[in-house]
């Protein structure tokens, strides 16, 4: 044991943990409280570690999580470290990082975790956060998650380690749920396009507004927002006109009709509105459409299952939060925001798009349809910036959907909507007057008087209600979790003198009179009338199915998956403990702060170590997407140009980045200028000077990523964030890449202003498929004032923010603890380390492949940071072969492909990750190299060009089985290529190579007849 | 073609397809512009389209959008959309004037721009209110030597 007469100091520098250190001295200065006890008694030993100085005393607890993180153990990396020919990690990282940008020194962030010490720690944390019920609505609700969908679906690496469904013939799986979910939606809003998922309700708001203006002829300034829409989609979309010159007006749906004109792009209407409303909107839209605008409405899936959708009710648009159907609230997000329209907007559609297409045996297959009009392709003139949305959770809700079915779903509505009907009539009886005349679920209640008196009630029985500040009345909105019991607590909170079991005929009969089948409002027409959500109902059928579908794609459970630029690195088991924990899961975004304080100490760490790690002083969390991201930075920069009088409209971007930052830029209201690349990749400094010196008075900002796209360290970063600096410009330094830096260099410091991070690349998120992600900002001091604020619980910036950009305060607050605790099981070296072994696997390979392809860019001292290109145009003249046929003959070897022709046409970009280990590496080479033996017997004429294993890659198993075999080459040779595929772990593509062209031409984008599964 | 295409067209362009330009029939008459469309003048009507290699460049033609016609446009400003499966074009306008005809043949078959981008893969005819700025085009020789130039 330590001696309690060591003082602090002494132990810090020591280098012992930080929080055992408190601990320590909390025993030393009073009582051992229960939980100080707890964590300390049984691990807490000292022993001196034989690596370091002998003076020196570390604290070892356990097994440390960084082992689990790295794949190369110490031995591999000494092996590696040798095929590069340097002895020490830090001989590789002195030639790669430059020097003027080293951190030196270690990250001021807490000292490792253990993964036994942090699943104490979540416990711990969830205690702090009360778990009341939350009647609040405004776009959250409680609901009950299928133990399938959470289990087998979210918290299923096979599910939740995918990457986004490009290479479809390994991602049929997925494309086929994305699919229901575009089906389950179309039917519902009875708009025939929908879209597989986008951010939030907010935000899909703002790509209403978007389709508005590109959908509507003639110059139109202004937009007419429903005063009813939720506050939070009205500060998303007054901060995005306001970025695009667009006038918002916020009035009611009566008074639209008087000022819509032919200036107008349209309305934005909520239906069922916040306050749970329906209005009968028929003149409205008349009046729209006479105007030539268009009508957008936000609306509620589960409401629609028995209300008349917005496609009948003549909508243009319709979009919301499908949270409700099975995802738990997290605090606001994650969950799929969904988004429909008429055919003909199709190519206005923001996001992806699943689309059927067929294979080039003429089978049946899906695939992302419509690329073209996405920012990775269009960049500044992409319908929107919005690239991972919310996949993962568009999955789960499909399958809920597929669960419960049309009846299943209406059986939920109608018994939400009796609920609601009950408490309003008990509220009637005990005096209150019903504001909301036409509900569904959602009804605001004048209380008078006795306001304080029921909210008082409501805390006591742990319930949270609407509270309208200001206002005589509360709001309550009601979820398919609600009991019996809990109707009766509400019926006591609100003073009715009857309970459930009370009510009579008469009463009965009352509220019959205002259900919606009494009303206009009812749903006459079917939906999800397809048999994908007949053909499942018990658990059993369900969990078959999501392992069937699983089983068509590739994750991370089978191979590495080294997309360059998208850093699929281990997702922890440990990281996602508390995604099944009550305290966690059933979070309203807008409950009092003191319920939520377990969450709040996990966000101001979070934004804590992110600071530190990225040399920035402040960081927002609210972005919940990288790209969302990009658009708050920009944002930020325009708030602060502003406050400065100054009007700065043009925004800089090498021909080399990632495409959203110009459709991100774009969406700032910002013109972009291209600079110009050198043919190593990095930036030319002197297009840089000619665009800085024609604008100089007029740049707003310059969008860098670094290391560069092309994967490597320029060593020229700081004087462009100087050249820029010098003209009054703000330097973007996109963080995409940041996997290479943690702990070895900080944007901060170097001379970004902002950044933001993408934490389901660098910090453990899991892909999702396409989402979750989050895409937090960090700032230099003087940017902070202008960082994202929130209607409903506003920071302490509100005054000075910009606005707002997702419909939550935290963005995907959900996803945040699993960065939270892969930053605290690291720690600094644990970190560092992580970033270095990125870099050493990366050289690696490189490395290794060298000789075979053309390696495309490297740093002063040949090597790459922690992804690198290989150059596969040559194959092109001398034999025919591209990328995408190595691409797709990697999926013969049980491998997904690198990024395919991004930055560069036609070539790979590999992006390992530390968490790969020797073996899995070698096994991506040996592969690689296998296919250049392939293509050179191509090359050197002992093979078809026509007829050969890439051109007809990939091979799925009833291609080889089924029909005569007339290929060049054997049947083991297509789908056995390699080794270690004769284990019985074969991973077979469902489908042979997509035809593209056909799918573009012929957009399908809901479910096709059952009989055409052939 | 937007930056982009054009970069893509710069990156694709393999001896392949400047020897196809040599080789191939001339036609004779068409103007180029260094964005890859062409044109040709009948009596101060302008009938506008892309060059072979940009449709080449593009690949698979899925989707073209045209401008309304009656539209006054200047020399460089965007007219239009050519969107393949990988990629996207826009199309800029090489003359000023009023657009008096679109190709509406084009909306239910896109791929024509692929097959036949100098005849029935047409986009546009435009009534030119400044012929001289015809001047500033290419010939179809001087056009063959501007790709070589790109594919460097």
């Amino acid at each position: 044991m330590i001696s309690t007469k060591i003082s602090p100091r002494t132990l810090r520098q020591l280098g012992i943990r930080a929080d055992i250190l408190r601990s320590v001295s909390a025993m030393a200065m009073e009582t051992p409280t229960r939980e100080d006890a707890l964590t300390t008694k049984p691990l807490f030993s000292v022993t001196p570690a034989c690596e370091r100085n002998q003076d020196e005393l570390s604290v070892k607890i356990g097994r440390g999580f960084e082992q689990r993180h790295v794949g190369p153990g110490p031995r591999e990396q000494r092996a590696m470290l040798e095929t590069l020919g340097f002895t020490t990690i830090d001989e590789l990282i002195d030639q790669t990082v430059p020097e003027s940008i080293r951190l030196r020194g270690n990250l001021q962030i807490a000292d490792a975790m253990t993964e036994a010490e942090m699943r104490e720690e979540f416990e711990r944390i969830a205690k702090k956060n009360e778990p009341f019920t939350s009647f609040i609505g405004m776009g959250y609700h409680n609901c009950f998650t299928p133990g399938p969908i959470l289990r087998d679906v979210l918290m299923n690496p096979g599910w939740h380690t995918q990457y986004s469904p490009y290479q479809a013939e390994i991602s049929q799986g997925r494309l086929q749920s994305l699919l229901n979910f575009q089906t389950m939606v179309s039917d519902l809003t009875g708009l025939p396009v929908a879209n597989s998922s986008l951010l939030d309700e907010a935000t899909a708001a703002c790509e209403s507004l978007s389709l508005m203006m590109n959908g509507t002829k003639g110059k139109r300034n202004k937009v007419l927002v429903d005063s009813k829409c939720h506050p939070q989609t009205i500060a998303c979309l007054q901060t995005r006109a306001g970025n695009k010159n667009i006038d918002v007006l916020v009035i009611q749906k009566k008074e639209m009709a008087e000022v819509m004109d032919k200036k107008t792009v349209g309305v934005i209407v909520q239906y069922p509105d916040t306050e749970g409303n329906m209005n009968d909107i028929s003149e409205l839209v008349n009046c729209v459409h006479d105007n030539g605008g268009l009508v957008s409405m936000a609306t509620d899936l589960l409401a629609l299952s028995i209300i008349k959708s917005p496609g009948e009710l003549n909508a243009d648009v319709a979009f919301g939060s499908s949270q409700r159907l099975g995802i738990p609230m997290y605090l606001g997000g994650p969950a799929a925001a969904f988004f429909a329209t008429r055919t003909d907007f199709a190519r206005q559609v923001p996001g992806r798009i699943v689309g059927v297409s067929k294979d080039v045996n003429g089978k049946q297959a899906l695939r992302l349809s419509l690329q073209a009009r996405e920012q990775h392709i269009r960049r500044e003139k992409a319908t929107s910036n919005v690239c991972t949305a919310q996949a993962l959770l568009a999955n789960a809700t499909a399958m809920w959907g597929v669960y419960h079915g049309p009846e299943g779903m209406v059986e939920i509505a109608e018994s939400i909507h009796h609920a609601a009907l009950v408490v309003a009539h008990g509220a009637q009886l005990a005096g209150h007057k019903v504001v909301t005349e036409n509900f569904f679920d959602t009804m605001k209640i004048d209380v008078g008087e006795e306001k304080a008196i029921i909210l008082k009630k409501a805390h006591q029985a742990r319930i949270n209600l609407r509270d309208y500040n200001n206002e005589s009345c509360i709001g309550i909105a009601l979820d398919d979790t609600v009991t019996r019991d809990q109707i009766d607590m509400l019926l006591l909170i609100l003073g009715s003198p009857k309970m459930v079991a009370d009510l009579d005929e008469m009463d009965l009969d009352d509220i019959d009179k205002n259900s919606i089948a009494s009303s206009n409002f009812v749903r006459k027409t079917s939906f999800m009338e397809h048999e994908v959500f007949k053909m499942v109902r018990s658990e059993l059928e369900l969990v078959r199915y999501i392992k069937e579908l699983e089983r068509s794609d590739l994750s991370m459970v089978h191979s590495m998956i080294p997309l360059g630029s998208c850093t699929m690195k281990l997702n922890a088991s440990s990281e996602l403990e508390y995604l099944s924990m009550p305290e966690f899961t059933n979070s309203h975004p807008f409950a009092p702060e003191w319920q939520t304080r377990g969450w709040k100490q996990i966000f101001n760490e979070l934004e804590n170590d992110l600071a530190e790690i990225t040399g920035y002083d402040k960081v927002s969390l609210q972005p919940n997407s990288g790209a969302q991201g990009e658009y708050a930075g920009l944002a930020a920069i325009n708030a602060y140009h502003k406050s400065n009088g100054d009007k700065r409209g043009i925004c800089l971007i090498p021909t080399s980045a990632h495409g959203t930052n110009p459709a991100s830029a774009t969406m700032a209201g910002l013109k972009v200028k291209a600079v110009k690349v050198n043919s190593d990749g990095s930036i030319n400094l002197d297009s840089l000077k000619g665009e800085l010196h024609k604008h100089q008075g007029n740049v707003s900002s310059i969008m860098v990523t670094y290391p560069s796209t092309f994967g490597v360290f320029d060593e020229d970063i700081s004087d462009i964030c100087g050249l820029v600096h010098d003209v009054g410009g703000q330097v973007y330094l996109d963080g995409a890449n940041l996997n290479a830096q943690m702990g070895l260099s900080r944007p901060g410091k170097y001379g970004a202003d902002v950044s933001h991070l993408n934490l389901h690349k660098t910090f453990a998120i899991p892909h999702g498929g396409g989402g979750p992600g989050a895409g937090p900002i960090g700032v230099r001091a003087h940017l902070a004032p202008f960082l994202p604020s929130h209607p409903v619980m506003p920071g302490s910036n509100h005054k000075t923010s910009f606005g707002s950009v997702s419909a939550a305060p935290y963005g995907n607050a959900g996803v945040l603890p699993i960065s939270w605790s892969m930053i605290k099981m690291l720690g600094p070296e644990g970190l560092r380390h992580s970033s270095e072994i990125a870099i050493l696997n990366a050289n690696y390979m490189r490395k290794r492949l060298d000789g075979y392809y053309q390696v495309l860019y490297t740093g002063s001292h040949g090597m790459c940071a922690h992804e690198f290109i290989i150059d596969l145009r040559p194959f092109k003249k001398t034999c025919g072969i591209g990328a995408l046929d190595v691409a797709k003959r990697l999926m013969d070897y049980g491998f997904h492909a690198p990024t395919m022709s991004w930055p560069v046409p036609d070539t790979l970009m590999i992006e390992p990750t530390e968490s790969e280990a020797k073996a899995e590496l070698d096994r991506y080479c040996d592969a690689l190299i296998s296919i250049r033996e392939e293509i050179a017997a191509i090359e050197n004429g002992y093979v078809s060009k026509v007829d050969n294993v890439l051109k007809n890659a990939p091979h799925t198993m009833e291609s080889v089985l089924f029909g005569d075999w007339d290929h060049s080459y054997t049947r083991k040779k297509a789908t056995f290529p390699a080794p270690w595929q004769h284990n019985g772990n074969k991973f077979w593509p469902t489908s042979s190579r997509l035809d593209d062209t056909y799918g573009d031409r012929n957009l399908i984008c809901s479910c096709p007849p059952m009989s055409s599964y052939k | 073609m937007s930056l982009f295409t054009r970069r893509f067209v710069q990156n694709f362009i393999t001896s392949q397809f400047t020897r196809q330009l040599s080789v191939t029939h001339r036609h004779f008459g068409l103007l180029f512009t260094d964005d890859h469309e062409w044109v040709k003048v009948d009596n101060g009507v302008a009938l506008i389209g892309i060059s072979q290699h940009a449709a080449d460049a593009l690949g698979d033609i899925v989707y073209v959008e045209l401008p309304e016609t009656g539209e006054e446009v200047s020399k460089g400003d965007d007219i239009g959309v050519i969107e393949s499966v990988k990629s996207v074009g826009n199309i800029i306008s090489p003359v000023s004037g009023e657009i008096t005809e679109i190709n509406e043949e084009l909306a239910d078959d896109a791929a024509v721009v692929n097959r036949y981008p100098f005849e029935e893969g047409w986009l546009v005819k435009i009534v030119m209110s400044d012929e001289s700025e015809l001047e500033e085009l290419m010939d179809e020789e001087k056009y063959a030597e501007f790709c070589a130039e790109e594919a460097g």
